[in-house]
């Protein structure tokens, strides 16, 4: 069997098995991601001394531990305790923590980044404080967080190899199953390498679009563009 | 036997796990300062082709996931290359060094392109060569901008080098789960390994804070160039 039918007619079938789950996991995750996020970095920020505090501390914990202990915990250590779920759904929930805990770092650098007076100005014209908090700052600050929460979508990309390890056959698990199978290593994870490239840059064009599209004349402020 | 118990008898097994863990960490880490650094340098400074051929090299490093990385070399490259003994422990550090040195690099090169041109061409103006230039007035400033970033790399560093478990090193994760599945103890132990790895991380950002404060340079602030 030569390379070409290896990477052709083995590999890359399977491997689009595998990236169906990859995007599964991260169509899964992303979303509640940024949700989890912007509640941390409000929480953080607008909350009183308690929920403010407990948000710094989840951002802390989650931050502290690395992710593969995370889903060990959610995967491994839960049913100790009563609560079974499934690999998928433990690797997604585990993606969701730890994306949500970055993602509110920048949330939080964009809300400060918002002068305080917006918030005084719009409680003056009578919106309530959460009226404010949606239809004045967020829509500023989630601009400006855009680069630091593109990073974080392609860390997410990249992090949901980790599903693997915790017996969720995603692409990274796919391209290892074949491996194994024919003791071909290099040219697999070289072609699995590939595949995350292409999902990673198509990313970083996505977004750089995203950013122009959403920009409002006049109010950008000279953002980087992301970086992988 | 309760959890406490059961962590003072493998108190030493964690030990050794922690230590090859920070003993990742840290080779890992000067291994990246050693290539990022030149690397940085060869990105600002020298001709197009090798531009390209580091511009290349981080793009890799920077798109794959540490776990392929990991199996790529492990699985791959070693034993391909006839150096399949090596141990796992050698092939770990050096693929987190490989991987951290391509985003060390841009750390470390978006901090020389924050000195202005001038002082390149002052330099020279006073009879310094280009490699004395950057080795006595470009870099001692750039490594002090720098480091603020490069902290950051040591707390993802860390929590990086729990992949490692995938090839089977036996760092702290890897400890931690042998002794999950010797003493059928799930969550304490698995959450007594996030503490340690949360106070790892701290302890460790605690100190290069600390040494940040040590070379800074009064009046000279990151945001005062």
């Amino acid at each position: 069997m030569d390379q070409f039918t290896f990477i052709f007619d083995i590999l890359l079938p399977a491997l689009m098995q595998g990236l169906v789950i990859t995007l599964q996991l991260i169509v899964c995750s992303a979303p509640f991601g940024l949700v989890l996020g912007i509640g941390v970095a409000a929480g953080r920020q607008y909350g009183g001394p308690i929920l403010s505090r407990i948000c710094k501390m989840f951002v802390l914990l989650i931050k502290g531990t690395p992710l593969l202990l995370l889903l060990f915990i959610l995967y491994f250590g839960l049913p100790s305790i009563g609560i079974t779920l499934t690999a998928f759904t433990a690797a997604v929930i585990g993606f969701i923590l730890c994306n949500g805990a970055y993602n509110s770092e920048y949330i939080r650098g964009a809300l400060l980044s918002i002068k305080d007076g917006q918030m005084i100005a719009a409680q003056a014209l009578g919106m309530t404080r959460a009226q404010a908090i949606r239809n004045v700052i967020l829509p500023q600050a989630l601009r400006r967080a855009i680069p630091g929460l593109s990073n974080e979508f392609i860390y997410l990309i990249k992090y949901s190899s980790l599903a693997y390890m915790i017996t969720v056959v995603e692409l990274s698990g796919a391209g290892k199953n074949v491996a194994t199978k024919y003791f071909i290593y290099t040219e697999t994870f070289m072609v699995v390498g590939i595949v995350y490239l292409v999902l990673v840059t198509i990313t970083t064009v996505a977004v750089s679009i995203l950013e122009k599209h959403v920009s409002v004349p006049g109010t950008s402020r000279s953002t980087s563009a992301a970086q992988m | 036997m309760d959890a406490l118990s059961i962590l003072i008898d493998w108190s030493s097994y964690i030990a050794t796990g922690i230590a090859t863990t920070l003993g990742l960490v840290l080779i890992a880490l000067g291994l990246g300062v050693l290539l990022g650094l030149p690397m940085a340098l060869g990105q600002v400074y020298s001709s197009r082709p090798v531009r390209w051929a580091i511009g290349i090299y981080v793009w890799f490093f920077r798109g794959l996931p540490i776990l392929v990385l990991l199996f790529l070399f492990w699985f791959g490259i070693f034993p391909g290359i006839g150096l399949g003994n090596v141990p796992a422990f050698v092939v770990g550090a050096i693929v987190l060094g490989l991987r951290g040195a391509a985003y060390q690099s841009q750390i470390f090169r978006g901090a020389i392109q924050s000195i202005s041109e001038g002082q390149m061409i002052a330099a020279r103006s006073l009879g310094m060569s280009r490699f004395t230039a950057i080795k006595s007035v470009i870099l001692p400033q750039a490594v002090r901008i720098a480091l603020p970033g490069w902290s950051n790399e040591y707390p993802n560093m860390l929590t990086d080098s729990a992949v490692c478990y995938a090839i089977g090193i036996t760092e702290l994760l890897t400890v931690t789960s042998r002794i999950v599945t010797q003493t059928y103890l799930t969550m304490p132990i698995f959450l007594a390994a996030a503490g340690i790895f949360i106070l790892l991380n701290y302890g460790g950002l605690k100190i290069l804070h600390a040494l940040e404060r040590k070379i800074e340079i009064p009046g000279f602030g990151s945001g005062a160039v």
